[in-house]
């Protein structure tokens, strides 16, 4: 390693790495070299990456310096990036954390990935993630857990678990997530980062592999709100390609980052704040809240009625959606296939039994029963409806406030192995993200403080498409506190 | 068979002709190596999203429209969920409680010249599955996947058909519309247009229908005729002898000509239908819908009525003139250029025209003769320059190539004699060669004047006009 690079090149913000490759301070080879050394001393005790690709990363690294030379570089140009292994990559294996697509080659790349090569990041590799995309904890990957870097038994969140650890380890300065209830939020608030489920429809959902459709956003994970309004740049817009991306300019989100919040109104959802919420995590809620009063916005007390049908209509939808979703992998056309399949039902079922995790079976076959003749309209038609008094809920809660504030979740980490057996509590875990995917508002997620060593993350929604407002938000709040900066002793 | 009343209703899939599939950029062309027209979407890969084709829509509107049916504005795709290996995704897009278009109706012509309209529930939007072919290999099947996701537009009929040959009536009509407006190409070999049939029976009189069966994949007029009789016999048969109908899928066997059930194959599958998360509803607004009405052909009916009206055809006639576009069109073009004589240009075109196209098995479009060098034949014929017997010959060479009807008649030398001195010498040597018949003939026997006319004709070599040979040969028979 270099002796002339700056101390600590890991613990610069994706915006400040970008700064110095502008300045020229080092190239991006040297900075791609300086994570994947990271990557190679800390991933084993994380588990956070399921595929490192550090050749073609150092290619791409040269790629960007070249192009930088020529004076046709971006604020993205040669910055090291990872996507979670969700997002197809051309030539680049793309399990979904899953033995079904262990040794799937994707044969192309998912728009988000196009975007952000176009844009001329350095991709070092696919992260670990829960089974399709299906969990709070990142415990039910193929790949193993992944564990969370501010306490080692702890988990880091799911189902984007693996791209929290590896930013907040300082392996990465930014990386992909996606967002189906909560599944970018809630890691980051485990792993005290900022990430940001973007409004259904800013992101192309093309190459990313869907769990349930109508929820499934991708969205950035990075340190602060300033590094993720520059991922979201790259990342978001109209796609031809995804028949329900919305086709809307996409602003610069940096540009809008440093807005006064004088005269913010910030709604408080009472359900958010009442039973079930751990105290601890409370306190360090209302002392985030508090500084936003000193930053000049006014918060007022709201209600969303029907916030406890959230959870269980998502696990009435979600699964519904995701047992017709994961039908494709049946052995045939790609991805795991038994050994000697005796006839078609043979192949069928001993394929899908070898290649799913029990949490994906388990969801496979609740969707499968919600959807059933004689069983639609009391579950999935019901939780449909329910969808739309969640939704309704927010637009009146928009007509008296700006944003929403809340808990991103009701615990700091919890231990690794303490709710694999009791998949409701783990399902709880996401009770405050979970109706911001129902109504497809956007919602964030910023570090706000600790209870004890773990981290706590503070929730901010907005309205359709207000993914400029909460970045503003939520850096401003950046700007005047330092959680985001705090880094775990181990990977400092 | 005088108790018993026949319910059948039809079933109908109908290949669109777009260029690309109905929610990928894939050829729908028909006959490429297998799996080389199926791209990632058709497939079914990870992460792929469908998007809708346009045309699809249109022709589904199309058809809408041409049947008088409600084309609804709003209509929603839904998914079909089951495991088959022809099917990539495990589910088929479809549409389920809201259909692009819904109640119309077709009105078909029966044996014996009355007419009945046969209600048509609705017709919808999806994609078609791929191919499972079981014989090629040893133990294994071969699946292709070039024909996932070529657009289909289902078509159902009301349970308003009575009989066999008033359901292959109905195919035949429908058939005719959609090629018609241009939206299928209606080649049953190539499976463009398929057709699965229910069928129930129940004593006359009875209000309840019986139990059906479903007859599925029929890809022939004649196989659905033959198909249906026997299901008709086979129900009779069953509940005459104390048995029940089971409601179930049955397949046609054309070589034993008989229906067999398919049971154990779709062991009643629940198809968990919900709306398609990755598709928004289908809007279709006034303009696209006017637009759609704007390019409507005329109809087989209502051209069909012109033609009896405007050119004097019988039904019959005017029926066989419009069962398609191309040939309707042949039709009118000949009678332009003619300037007229529209029964005339009937029957060339019904007649010669129409044997000369099916010996070869010829499209129109594939016609060396066309509608103009029709009418230039024709023309001699009206104006008595040639007969109609010797207007074969000449049609026979326009069809080997020869470019003009006038040219031919010229090199050949063609031209009906009509000088009436000309024919009465011919008369007069056939008088003299043949005595002994002259004799006869003037004793009663006048069965022998067509002898004696083919005698002048055959001297004559065809050319002496007919007319005026049989008033000429009267007078001089006579003596």
């Amino acid at each position: 390693m270099n002796s002339h690079l700056p101390a600590a090149m890991h613990d610069k913000t994706l915006t400040e790495l970008s700064a110095g490759l502008a300045a020229g301070a080092f190239s991006s080879e040297e900075l791609t070299r300086v994570f994947l050394a990271r990557i190679e001393q800390f991933n084993p005790g994380l588990n956070a990456f399921i595929t490192v690709t550090a050749e073609a990363a150092l290619a791409q690294a040269r790629a960007a310096d070249a192009r930088r030379q020529r004076g046709e570089a971006g604020p993205l140009t040669g910055v090291p990036i990872a996507h979670k292994d969700i997002f197809c990559t051309n030539g680049v294996r793309t399990s979904c954390g899953s033995r079904m697509l262990d040794r799937f080659i994707a044969p192309y790349d998912a728009t988000v990935v196009e975007k952000l090569n176009a844009a001329g990041v350095v991709m070092l590799g696919k992260t670990n993630m829960d089974e399709f995309a299906m969990g709070s904890s990142n415990e039910t990957s193929f790949y193993g857990p992944v564990r969370n870097p501010w306490d080692l038994d702890a988990v880091p969140g799911g189902s984007s678990g693996g791209s929290a650890a590896a930013v907040a380890a300082r392996l990465v300065p930014g990386a992909t997530g996606t967002d189906t209830g909560g599944s970018i939020r809630q890691p980051a608030a485990l792993c005290g980062i900022t990430g940001l489920k973007p409004t259904y429809g800013r992101v192309s959902r093309w190459g990313m592999i869907a769990y349930a459709s109508s929820l499934d956003q991708g969205g950035p994970m990075a340190r602060t709100a300033e590094d993720c309004a520059l991922l979201l740049g790259a990342m978001a817009g109209f796609d031809l390609r995804d028949s329900t991306s919305v086709d809307r300019p996409v602003p610069d989100y940096v540009a809008l980052l440093d807005r006064p919040l004088a005269g913010l109104k910030i709604g408080l959802p009472k359900e958010y704040f009442g039973e079930g919420l751990d105290s601890e995590v409370a306190r360090v809620v209302e002392a985030a809240i508090a500084e936003y009063r000193k930053l000049g916005a006014e918060t007022v007390e709201i209600s969303l009625p029907n916030s406890q049908l959230a959870v269980p209509a998502y696990y009435v939808i979600a699964p519904a959606e995701c047992s017709s979703n994961l039908a494709r992998f049946d052995g045939v056309r790609y991805g795991h296939r038994c050994e000697n399949p005796k006839d078609l039902l043979d192949l069928y079922t001993r394929s899908r039994a070898e290649g799913f995790g029990a949490e994906v079976t388990r969801r496979i076959l609740v969707g499968t029963f919600a959807l059933s003749a004689g069983y639609y309209d009391a579950y999935y038609l019901k939780a449909q409806q329910i969808r739309r008094l969640i939704s309704d809920d927010f637009r009146r809660a928009f007509e008296q406030v700006d944003v929403i504030a809340g808990p991103t979740s009701p615990t700091v980490a919890f231990n690794l192995g303490e709710k694999v057996d009791d998949p409701i509590t783990m399902y709880l875990s996401d009770i405050y993200t979970i109706a911001v995917n129902l109504a497809g508002l956007p919602g964030l997620s910023l570090p706000v403080g600790f209870v004890g060593q773990r981290p706590v993350g503070l929730q901010l929604i907005g309205h359709y498409f207000a993914e400029d407002r909460l970045l503003n938000v939520a850096h401003r709040y950046q700007q005047v506190t330092d959680w985001h900066r705090r880094a775990p002793a181990a990977f400092a | 068979m005088m108790e018993w009343e026949t319910v059948i209703g039809l079933e109908i899939h109908a290949q669109l002709a777009t260029q690309s599939k109905i929610f990928s950029g894939a050829s729908t062309a028909y006959g490429a190596e297998p799996n080389t027209q199926a791209c990632a979407i058709d497939l079914g890969m990870p992460g792929v999203l469908p998007v809708l084709n346009r045309e699809a829509a249109r022709m589904a509107v199309m058809l809408g429209l041409a049947i008088g049916a409600d084309v609804a504005q709003r209509s929603v795709f839904a998914r079909k969920n089951y495991f088959y290996p022809d099917l990539p995704k495990g589910y088929q897009i479809s549409q389920y409680e809201l259909p692009v278009v819904q109640k119309g109706q077709l009105t078909i012509d029966l044996e014996d010249g009355s007419s009945k309209v046969i209600g048509i529930t609705r017709a919808h939007l999806e994609e078609d599955a791929g191919k499972s072919l079981h014989e090629d290999f040893h133990g294994l099947s071969g699946i292709d996947l070039n024909r996932a996701g070529t657009p289909l537009l289902e078509i159902v009929s009301e349970p308003d058909l009575r009989s066999a040959k008033e359901a292959v009536a109905y195919m035949k009509k429908l058939h005719q519309m959609v090629v018609y407006l241009g939206i299928c190409d209606g080649n049953m070999q190539e499976g463009s247009f398929r057709c699965d049939a229910n069928i129930s029976v129940r004593r006359k009189g009875d209000p309840k229908f019986g139990t059906r069966a479903e007859i599925k994949n029929l890809n022939s007029f004649r196989f659905v005729e033959r198909a249906i009789e026997f299901e008709i016999e086979r129900q009779i048969d069953l509940i005459e002898a104390g048995g029940k109908v089971v409601q179930e899928t049955r397949l046609y066997d054309p070589d034993k000509g008989e229906t067999r059930s398919m049971r154990g194959k779709e062991e009643a599958n629940d198809y968990r239908y919900f709306p398609d998360p990755d598709l928004l509803p289908l809007v279709l607004d006034d303009e696209f819908i006017a637009a759609a009405r704007a390019s409507l052909p005329e109809l087989p009916d209502a051209k069909k009525q012109r033609f009896m009206t405007q050119y004097g055809l019988s039904s019959y006639d005017a029926g066989v003139l419009t069962t398609s576009r191309e040939l309707g069109d042949y039709y009118e073009a000949t009678v332009a250029a003619l300037g007229g004589e529209p029964k005339l240009c009937a029957n060339w075109v019904m007649g010669d025209f129409a044997a000369f196209l099916n010996k070869e098995n010829r499209d129109i479009a594939q016609s060396p003769v066309s509608a103009a060098q029709l009418a230039g034949l024709l023309r001699r014929i009206q104006d008595q320059t040639i007969s109609g017997k010797i207007a074969k010959e000449v049609f026979e060479a326009l069809w080997a190539g020869e470019s003009d009807a006038d040219a031919i008649i010229e090199k050949r030398g063609l031209k009906q004699i009509t000088d009436t001195s000309a024919i009465e010498k011919v008369i007069d040597d056939v008088i003299a060669a043949n005595p002994e018949q002259l004799a006869q003939y003037r004793a009663g026997k006048d069965k022998l004047f067509g002898f004696f006319v083919g005698q002048v004709m055959k001297l004559s070599k065809g050319k002496a006009n007919p007319q005026q040979v049989n008033e000429l040969l009267a007078e001089k028979l006579k003596g």
